[in-house]
């Protein structure tokens, strides 16, 4: 199984050749994307089936002499290689449709199948330089996808930002594994695993996998750059790194925190715990204020990756104190989380891709009325809004409900960190679900219903069928596992048996196919009789009505309370909807100043009313430390201009200070 | 029967936390004051009913003038000072109400965590009565923190107060003489406070103790 | 095929005295503004009128704004099929605790904020942007509120809390008082009454609700009609369920439940409903309807108080 995974990576490489020569031929995205697609359905199976299987190694006698890169393929990257290889089908599906428009594609078709294979790869590695290396393909394979389009100037600045936070990410990790590799310097992950750094050690090391994964992840204060970042790429690579790559960054943080480090103390799951709900929260906050199409959804990724974080936190709190039962609700909730998230949110993004192409815009509030132009996007579109806001009977609320189940598991727990935290969180994580719902009627609501505020929104078409295949298909997946949330539970109980030692019970063995995740007498859910319910009385009522009393409908002006209303720019815009949650949640991470200017009586020019918002992590965490990086770097400058023997100088009194420590040291 | 005691004492100092949560959540002065009398008649039930389960009636007297005082008087004397005076009747909170509330339930969760394992050993009436009670406290002098106007942190004081009867009397053998030199300790606080109303009134011709700030020349 | 018929029976319940909870409500609030009222069952007048009538649409109405009414009315009906009225142990309450029952109603809320912005006017878009703001804070409160009764009962699955409030010995818990007091808070927020918004305005800049379906007419607002009588109805049981669960008919056990059971709970239910609709009409009219900027104020007091009861939990069990 793992040597047909390692072939496909092989051949994302091959692809990535491929996609350099061909890059300006007509037919090189058809091969590329197609090629993708081929590969990423074989990756996709051979997760299936590695989650099933025993666990398989793989020695490639490349890289480092006498190290080689250890590959492994087990139940929890077989998981992951399942929902990478589903998000990356989805996107080079899309993107065959999609990147026909593409004007520069020769930018963007090297660099896809790299940053596959980046992906893919850090799923196998086994070791600590593999890991390393697959991370920084990953980070610089999308960093060159982030500039595919770097003549504007924010992009350019997006991807800087981005090099930035990927480097800083990368050296995290980096520290992380030296640490847990400790004095021997052995870095296989199986030597990891054996040993058992000291608690100190311990503590730094998961501090580091924590900053290194949640940096890649898009946690708070650490996301700045996802909302950047994410929006720049062309969509279908957005949709691979808001919907896969966060995904491949939560892997990292699991193979550490809970196979190499082998269980951490409470006090870790409270920081993780408390570092999940604010992100989360303020995720949703930022997104539903945010008028970009794309750096919306990018914002709301950072949401859920609080609620998978809160999931993650929770299973390490009640592993700490022996309660595995709970562990694996909780890790099992989480990884729902994650493969919903993968689902919804490239279908977003897709749609989002899609009404770039045929509008040219992103600006919500210059869009409105697609629903009458694009029909199948935006049902697609809708069918995504109602479940990343975790409504029944999507797939978003049955992973929420999952997660509320393990909030509500353990209440006695000893510690107070958790006692309080973990209510908190529960307090959060339904906040942030309310607020995902504000944010997406909002978004839904006004660039999709509604009447067109602009020439190019009026005179939208539906896009090609490649881009409505994966969109369709992604919504029906999404329906489907939230209908049958027991399939997928099911699907997770080998990974959660094998990182946990523990399981959920059963789901499939009833005979509705009702979710138990405990026991039936403290909570059950059945999504698909629910949803046949809500159909059949929604269905008998539209037919008993339109029975007993008229069937006639008539088309006329909107009544809209007698006012006569020609334009379309008297609707609400996104900054009018956002308002009231933006003066409500005021502080939460954003501050919003209303500028208000008022012509004097009697002067005929228009009043204008304007708002700019500020991201108060920015203003607080990354200025602060760029400008003392500032500081820093230019008294440093001197250091240009020395001469050799100088330099030379520095070179040697490093030297001696080196061996020094060294002499010191033993 | 022993449960159902427990309960209603618990019951009652629970409301006595909720009828600090609704101080910190009224933002008009009069609404304000109606609940520093609930908030009275709250401790003077919580305190007649230990007099019950603890048959101490030395603790009805207490109840008494709690009710007297505190649920009558002062809110009444209260009113009549903030309509001499024509103050300001919205009340300014220094950070916004949701905020000062989720302060207040953080100062709840805290209290909680000290007290529960410290008293370990103690009765099980008076141990969660003693939390609330901190919390009380707590939520008082939070409630003087954040307020900027005068009337409101007398408010806030008086329910502090409430807050350490309702612990005293949790833990059984207080004697009457240390109540009833607590109750005039906080009618002279009153007092107090009551002329220093009119004085900075006079002074400021506002009863914003921002004003004193600049009175004194500090930075502002 | 008992179970099945008792199932059935509440769902037609429900749906039948849903109107006449709603004119019990304005006849309460007509006598204390010394009115006579409209009669008790004049809402099935006006329902049966609105189905009769021709629907007139607004000319860029979508396939959305068509389908709204039923799927809005399906969620809500089914939300209220998974609360016991007069017995617990319902054939299909399994198929959904607490959480799904909150989650309905959110899915009922987002496809009829979606509905009122579907036309493109300004009324629609400052109800469903109000909705939201109002929701974004009474459903988290409202998971607290489940947290709260699921931590003392052990279960978030609606007829267990109902058994367990009626047998075990739950006592007065301060947790609970809370919870009581924040799920009324947020009853008033979401059913649209009075200090949250008026059911019974027009053409009023601070309206809600009653913006967002605006545009509806004929049968379509004869479903939306209802399904908002349904959803008064889901509150005042559910409160009643939980909190006065007196009388409810009926175990888990699987037990048979004997007729007499089964009357005396329809009693007990008819009068809880009569006090609740009593009850609602008499504060409605002793209250002012709050600004629109006042109410994240009382609404988030319902999430603090909430938030605190389960508090309290986590930090003792006996609270």
């Amino acid at each position: 199984m793992i040597d047909l995974v390692a072939a496909a990576i092989a051949g994302f490489c091959v692809l990535a050749v491929a996609g350099g020569l061909l890059g300006r031929a007509a037919a090189g995205h058809f091969l590329v994307y197609g090629g993708c697609l081929l590969l990423c359905l074989g990756t996709l199976g051979a997760g299936l089936a590695a989650m099933m299987a025993p666990p398989t190694t793989l020695l490639l006698p490349l890289g480092i002499p006498w190290i080689g890169v250890h590959l492994r393929l087990d139940a929890l990257s077989g998981f992951f290689l399942f929902l990478v290889g589903l998000g990356s089908a989805g996107a080079s599906l899309f993107a065959i449709g999609y990147a026909a428009h593409d004007e520069q594609p020769q930018r963007v078709l090297p660099f896809y199948p790299l940053f596959l294979a980046g992906m893919h790869l850090v799923l196998l590695a086994d070791d600590a330089f593999a890991f390393q290396f697959a991370w920084e393909l990953m980070s610089l394979a999308s960093w060159a996808l982030v500039l595919a389009q770097h003549r504007d100037p924010a992009n350019a600045q997006a991807g800087f930002v981005y090099l930035v936070m990927a480097v800083f990410s990368g050296l995290a990790m980096l520290l992380s594994f030296a640490l847990m590799a400790g004095g021997q310097g052995s870095f296989a992950f199986d030597a990891m695993r054996a040993s058992h750094p000291a608690p100190i050690l311990a503590a730094v090391a998961f501090g580091l996998a924590l900053v290194g994964a949640g940096s890649k992840a898009g946690l708070v204060p650490l996301h700045v750059w996802l909302p950047l970042a994410h929006p720049a790429a062309p969509s279908h690579v957005s949709a691979l790194m808001s919907g896969v790559m966060t995904k491949v960054a939560l892997y990292g943080f699991i193979r550490v925190v809970f196979d190499l480090l082998g269980g951490v103390p409470w006090w870790a799951a409270t920081i993780v715990l408390v570092l999940g709900g604010v992100t989360a929260v303020v995720g949703v906050l930022q997104a539903m204020l945010e008028r970009d199409l794309k750096r919306l959804l990018a914002y709301s990724t950072v949401e859920n990756i609080g609620i998978v974080f809160v999931g993650l936190g929770l299973a390490m709190a009640f592993r700490a104190n022996g309660f595995v039962a709970g562990a694996a609700l909780a890790f099992t909730a989480a990884l729902f989380h994650a493969l919903n998230h993968t689902l919804f949110k490239s279908l977003l993004f897709f749609g989002a891709g899609a009404v770039l192409t045929v509008t040219g815009t992103r600006d919500i509030d210059q869009l409105g009325g697609l629903i009458k132009r694009m029909p199948v996007t935006s049902a697609a579109v809708l069918a995504g809004c109602l479940a990343i806001s975790a409504l029944p009977p999507m797939n978003g609320f049955a992973s929420e409900w999952l997660t509320f189940q393990a909030v509500l598991l353990r209440p006695e727990l000893p510690q107070w960190g958790l006692k309080l935290a973990i209510p908190a969180d529960g307090a959060l994580l339904a906040l942030a679900a309310a607020l995902a719902a504000a944010c997406f009627v909002r978004m839904f609501g006004i660039a999709f219903l509604g009447r067109p505020r602009s020439i190019e929104a009026a005179i939208a078409h539906e896009v090609d069928r490649w881009s409505l295949g994966a969109m369709v298909g992604f919504g029906t997946l999404a329906l489907l596992a939230g209908l049958f949330p027991g399939v997928v539970i099911d699907l997770l109980r080998p990974v959660s048996k094998a990182v946990l030692g523990a399981s959920m019970p059963v789901q499939m063995g009833d005979p509705w196919m009702t979710t138990i995740p405990v026991e039936a007498s403290r909570s059950s859910y059945n999504a698909a009789l629910l949803a046949l319910f809500v159909a059949l009385s929604g269905g008998l009522a539209a037919v008993m009505v339109k029975r007993l009393g008229s069937r006639g409908l008539r088309r006329a002006p909107a009544w809209d309370c007698g006012f006569p209303d020609p334009s379309p720019m008297t609707q609400y815009t996104g900054g009018s909807f956002a308002q009231p949650v933006q003066r409500v949640y005021e502080g939460l991470g954003y501050q919003v100043r209303e500028h208000v200017d008022m012509p004097p009586p009697g002067a005929t020019r228009a009043a204008r009313f304007s708002t700019t918002r500020s991201d108060l992590v920015w203003d607080w965490v990354y200025r602060p430390l760029g400008d003392w990086v500032g500081r820093i770097a230019g008294a440093l400058n001197v250091l240009q201009f020395l001469t050799i023997r100088r330099y030379l100088g520095f070179v040697f009194v490093a030297l001696i200070v080196l061996l020094l420590a060294l002499a010191l040291w033993q | 029967m022993r449960g159902l005691a427990f309960d209603i004492a618990h019951m009652l100092a629970g409301f006595l936390v909720l009828a600090s949560f609704l101080m910190l959540y009224q933002a008009r002065l009069f609404a304000l004051l109606h609940v520093l009398a609930l908030h009275a008649l709250v401790l003077a039930l919580s305190v007649a009913w230990q007099a019950h389960i603890q048959g101490a009636p030395h603790l009805y007297i207490t109840a008494a003038i709690a009710l007297g005082f505190k649920a009558m008087l002062i809110p009444w004397a209260l009113r009549r000072i903030v309509f001499q005076l024509g103050v300001h009747r919205e009340i300014e909170a220094v950070g916004g109400i949701g905020l000062t509330m989720l302060a207040g339930m953080g100062l709840v969760a805290l209290s909680l965590e000290v007290m529960l394992p410290v008293t370990a050993q103690a009765d099980p009436v008076a141990r969660e009565d003693i939390a609330l009670a901190l919390s009380v406290v707590l939520i008082g002098l939070l409630m003087m923190v954040t307020r900027r106007n005068a009337v409101s942190q007398v408010v806030g004081f008086l329910s502090l107060e409430n807050g350490i009867i309702l612990a005293a009397t949790g833990a059984r053998g207080m004697p009457l003489v240390v109540e009833i030199s607590v109750a005039f300790s906080v009618l002279i606080a009153f007092i107090v406070i009551g002329i220093f109303l009119f004085r900075i009134r006079e002074r400021f011709d506002s009863v914003d103790v921002g004003a004193l700030d600049q009175f004194r020349g500090g930075r502002q | 095929m008992r179970d099945f018929t008792i199932q059935l029976l509440q769902m037609t319940l429900v749906l039948a005295l849903a109107p006449l909870l709603t004119g019990l409500v304005r006849k309460v609030k007509a006598r204390f503004q010394r009115r006579l009222g409209p009669p008790l069952i004049q809402p099935y007048r006006d329902l049966r009128r609105l189905i009769g009538k021709d629907v007139v649409m607004a000319e860029q109405a979508s396939w959305l704004f068509r389908v709204a009414p039923y799927a809005i009315f399906g969620c809500i009906w089914v939300a209220a099929a998974l609360v016991p009225t007069f017995a617990t142990g319902l054939m299909f309450s399994w198929s959904g605790d607490l959480i799904v029952i909150a989650g309905l109603l959110g899915t009922a809320r987002f496809i009829q904020a979606l509905a009122g912005m579907d036309i493109g006017t300004s009324f629609g878009g400052i109800g469903a942007s109000r909705e939201v703001m109002i929701a974004s804070l009474a459903e988290p409160a409202m998971i607290m509120i489940i947290f709260s009764v699921a931590l003392i009962a052990g279960s978030t699955q609606l007829s267990v809390v109902a058994d367990h409030m009626l047998t075990a010995h739950v006592g007065l818990r301060v947790s609970l008082a809370l919870a009581l007091v924040a799920l009324l808070i947020v009853a008033l927020a979401e059913n649209a009454r009075i200090p949250a918004d008026n059911p019974a305005t027009h053409l009023e800049l601070t309206m809600v609700h009653e913006a967002m379906v605006l545009e509806y007419s004929g049968r379509h607002l004869a479903m939306i009609e209802l399904g908002a009588a349904v959803k008064l109805l889901l509150y005042m049981s559910m409160i009643a369920c939980i909190f006065f669960p007196l009388g409810l008919a009926g175990g888990l056990s699987g037990a048979r439940v004997s007729v007499a059971a089964l009357l005396l709970g329809a009693a007990t239910y008819a009068v809880k409903l009569v006090i609740g609709g009593a009850l609602l009409g008499t504060f409605e009219m002793s209250i002012a309807k709050m600004r629109v900027f006042r109410l994240p104020n009382f609404v988030g007091g319902a999430l603090m108080l909430s938030l605190l009861g389960v508090l309290l939990l986590f930090v003792s069990r006996g609270m």
